[in-house]
C-alpha cells in the first residue's frame, strides 16, 4: 500500500463526514442551543450562588459564564463523540460501515480516521460557540482561540474513541440510548466542567476523587487553560494517556460482525 | 559558560548597584497593621512593612518622599519614610483617624475625626494643629481641590458634604447627598467634584465654582441584590475620560463616562471593593478588595481586570507613587 492510498482513504472518509454533516444541517444547529442554553440560562442564575474565586489559569475573578465555558466545549465534543458512535452503529446495522472495513487498509488506520473525520466537526462547532460565548463577555486572550486547537482534537480523539469502543458493545441500536444517559451525564455532572474541583471537595471528598478520576476533567481542564494560554502538563498527559489506552482497546475490539440487525443472526 | 557567568555576575552587580526602576504601589492592610508593596511592572508583592494598629487611609507627600498612614486604632498619623520604609515620625490627628487629605502646600493636612464629629487641621512641618473644625456627626471623607482652595469633608450620617474654606478654615457651604457620603474626589482641574454616598447607592457631581449639584447617578449591577451596590472610592483619570466607582459588596467597579455620566460598564473584582488609584502613566487601575483581601488591577485602555494580586487581611487604600 502507498501513501498515495491512505490519502484516498483519508480524503474519502473525511468528504463523508463532511456530506453527512452538510445533510444534518439542523443537527449542528441544535448542537449549538444545548450549550448556548446553559451558557446564558444556567449560568446567569448561578454566578451569584456559587460565588467566585481565583484559580488558575485564571490570574483574576471571572464570571461564572466565563468559567464554564471551557466546560461546555468539552460538553459539545461529548455530545458529538456519543452521536457519531451511535452513527456508527446505525452504519453497521446498514452495512455501509462494512463497505468501510472491506478496504484493504489496516483497519486502525480506517478508524482513527473516520475518529478525526468527527473530531473536525466537533472542533468547528466548538469554534462557532466560542464566537457566540463572545456576546455573555468570555473573552478568552486572541491566541488562546489556536492555542486551544490541540486540546480540543485531542479532546475529540479520547471522546471519539471511548464512543467507539462503546460502539463494539452495544449490539444493537435500541441499546445505546441507555448507555449514553449512563455515560455523557455522569461524565460530564461528574468533572470540573461546571464546579471547579475545590468547591467538589468542599461539598463531599468522594465525590472530589470521583472527579479527579474522570478523563473529561482532565480534558476540559487541557481546554480551560489552553485557551488562557497556559500549559498543564498534567491534564495532557493524562488525556493523551487515555485517548491511546481507549484507541487501542476500541480499535482491537472492534468487530462489524458483531452486529445483528432486528434479530436476524449475522451473515 | 564562563563568558556567561561573567555576564550574569556583571548583571547582577548592576541589579544591586542601582535602584530598582519599578514603580511601586502601598496598600494599607486594615486587619494585619502591615503595609503590602506591590511592585506594578511584576505585579507581585514585593515587601511587606509593619504599621500601627489598623491602618486605614494613606496617601503620598507632595514631593513623594513620605507616605503618611491613618492608625486609626493608635489614635495617630503616622510618617514613613519611603526610602527607607521606616516609621519616622507620628502626628497628632484626633481620635480615630480614617480619611485624611493634604494640601497642595504639602503642610496643612486635613484629618476626619469620626467619634469627635471635626476635622482636624495639622501642619505636618512642625506638628501644630491649626484647626479644628466641627462638621456634622461622623465625619468621613476627606479632599482638598488641586488648586489648594477648597477642603471637603463628608459626614456620614448627616449626610453632607461640608465645604471648607482652606484659608479661613470656616465651613461656607454644606450640600446635602445620598445616605452615607464616603469619598470625594476632584478632577485635575479643580471644577467638577464627585462625591459618592454608600447606603444611598449615589454618586454626586458638583459643580465647584457654584457649589451646586449638578448630577446624581446610581448604579444597576447585573446579577447583583441592589443593596449591596455601595459607591465607595472614586478615581478619575487626568485626561477626563473616565471615573471608576468602587461599589463595595458588589464585588464590581463602575466605568463612567466623565463627561455625559453614563455607565460604560461594570468590571469584576474581589469582594467589598473599597479604595483606588491609578498607576503614574494612567495605565492601570488599583483597586483594595477588602473580604477577599487582594488587589485588583484594571487596565485602563481595554477596561479589563487582568489581575488580582493577594495582600494582607482587609486592604483598605492604596497608593501609587508616581516616582518610583
Amino acid at each position: 500500500m502507498k501513501a498515495a492510498h491512505y490519502w484516498h482513504c483519508f480524503v474519502g472518509i473525511q468528504t463523508r463526514e463532511w456530506l453527512r454533516f452538510w445533510q444534518q444541517r439542523t443537527r449542528f444547529a441544535s448542537a449549538l442551543v444545548r450549550p448556548l442554553l446553559w451558557l446564558v440560562v444556567f449560568a446567569a442564575g448561578f454566578r451569584a450562588v456559587l460565588g467566585i474565586s481565583i484559580i488558575p489559569p485564571y490570574q483574576t475573578y471571572i464570571t461564572y459564564e466565563t468559567y464554564i465555558a471551557p466546560g461546555l466545549c468539552g460538553m459539545i465534543i461529548l455530545f458529538n463523540s456519543m452521536q457519531g458512535a451511535l452513527s456508527m452503529v446505525y452504519d453497521r446495522e446498514l452495512g455501509s460501515m462494512r463497505v468501510l472495513l472491506m478496504s484493504p487498509l489496516p483497519r486502525p488506520f480506517l478508524l482513527v480516521t473516520k475518529l478525526l473525520s468527527m473530531g473536525v466537526v466537533s472542533v468547528g462547532q466548538v469554534y462557532v460557540f466560542l464566537l457566540l460565548a463572545l456576546l455573555v463577555d468570555v473573552e478568552p486572550p486572541l491566541w488562546g482561540y489556536l492555542a486551544v486547537l490541540p486540546a480540543l482534537v485531542l479532546t475529540s480523539l479520547m471522546l471519539g474513541a471511548l464512543g467507539l469502543l462503546i460502539a463494539t458493545w452495544i449490539k444493537q441500536l435500541e441499546n445505546f440510548a441507555g448507555v449514553m444517559n449512563f455515560v455523557i451525564f455522569p461524565m460530564f455532572f461528574m468533572s470540573s466542567a461546571l464546579y471547579p474541583l475545590w468547591k467538589m471537595n468542599e461539598a463531599s471528598p468522594w465525590l472530589y476523587w470521583i472527579c479527579q478520576f474522570n478523563p473529561f476533567t482532565h480534558a476540559v481542564e487541557a481546554i480551560r487553560f489552553s485557551l488562557y494560554l497556559e500549559w498543564n502538563p498534567v491534564a495532557f498527559g493524562i488525556t493523551s494517556g487515555v485517548t491511546v489506552v481507549l484507541a487501542l482497546l476500541a480499535t482491537a475490539g472492534f468487530r462489524p460482525q458483531r452486529t445483528r440487525i432486528l434479530g436476524t443472526k449475522p451473515a | 559558560m564562563i563568558s556567561l557567568f561573567k555576564h550574569t555576575a556583571l548583571a547582577t552587580m548592576i541589579g544591586l548597584s542601582t535602584p530598582a526602576l519599578a514603580s511601586l504601589a502601598y496598600v494599607s492592610n486594615e486587619k494585619d497593621n502591615t503595609l503590602s508593596v506591590i511592585d506594578t511592572d511584576s505585579m507581585e508583592v514585593v515587601d511587606t512593612i509593619d504599621v500601627g494598629a489598623r491602618p486605614r487611609g494613606i496617601l503620598l507627600s507632595k514631593d513623594y518622599t513620605k507616605l503618611y498612614i491613618c492608625a486609626s486604632d493608635d489614635d495617630t498619623v503616622q510618617v514613613l519614610d519611603l526610602a527607607t520604609r521606616k516609621i519616622i515620625d507620628t502626628l497628632p490627628s484626633g481620635e480615630d483617624p480614617e480619611q485624611f487629605a493634604l494640601h497642595p502646600n504639602n503642610k496643612h493636612l486635613y484629618i476626619s475625626n469620626e467619634d469627635d464629629a471635626i476635622v482636624t487641621v495639622v501642619d505636618v512641618t512642625n506638628k501644630d494643629v491649626l484647626a479644628q473644625i466641627n462638621v456634622g456627626i461622623e465625619p468621613e471623607g476627606m479632599a482638598v481641590s488641586p488648586d489648594g482652595k477648597w477642603a471637603v469633608n463628608t459626614s456620614e450620617t448627616t449626610s453632607m458634604l461640608h465645604w471648607i474654606n482652606t484659608e479661613t478654615f470656616e465651613i461656607e457651604k454644606n450640600i446635602v447627598v445620598g445616605q452615607r457620603p464616603r469619598h470625594v474626589e476632584f478632577s485635575k482641574d479643580s471644577k467638577i467634584a464627585w462625591a459618592s454616598a454608600e447606603i444611598g447607592g449615589t454618586v454626586h457631581i458638583i459643580d465647584v465654582g457654584n457649589l451646586e449639584q449638578i448630577h446624581e447617578m446610581s448604579f444597576k449591577v447585573p446579577g447583583v441584590n441592589q443593596d449591596r451596590v455601595q459607591p465607595v472610592g472614586i478615581e478619575l483619570t487626568d485626561d477626563g475620560k473616565y471615573a471608576f466607582v468602587a461599589l463595595g459588596p458588589s464585588n464590581h467597579v463602575a466605568v463612567v463616562d466623565a463627561q455625559t455620566y453614563e455607565v460604560l460598564d461594570y468590571l469584576l473584582v474581589g469582594s467589598r471593593v473599597w479604595q483606588l488609584d491609578l498607576d503614574k502613566d494612567q495605565k492601570h487601575l488599583f483597586t483594595t478588595n477588602g473580604v477577599s483581601g487582594d488587589v485588583s488591577v484594571i487596565d485602563v485602555a481595554e477596561l479589563k481586570v487582568i489581575k488580582s494580586i493577594k495582600v494582607g487581611r482587609y486592604p483598605w487604600g492604596v497608593v501609587v507613587d508616581p516616582t518610583s
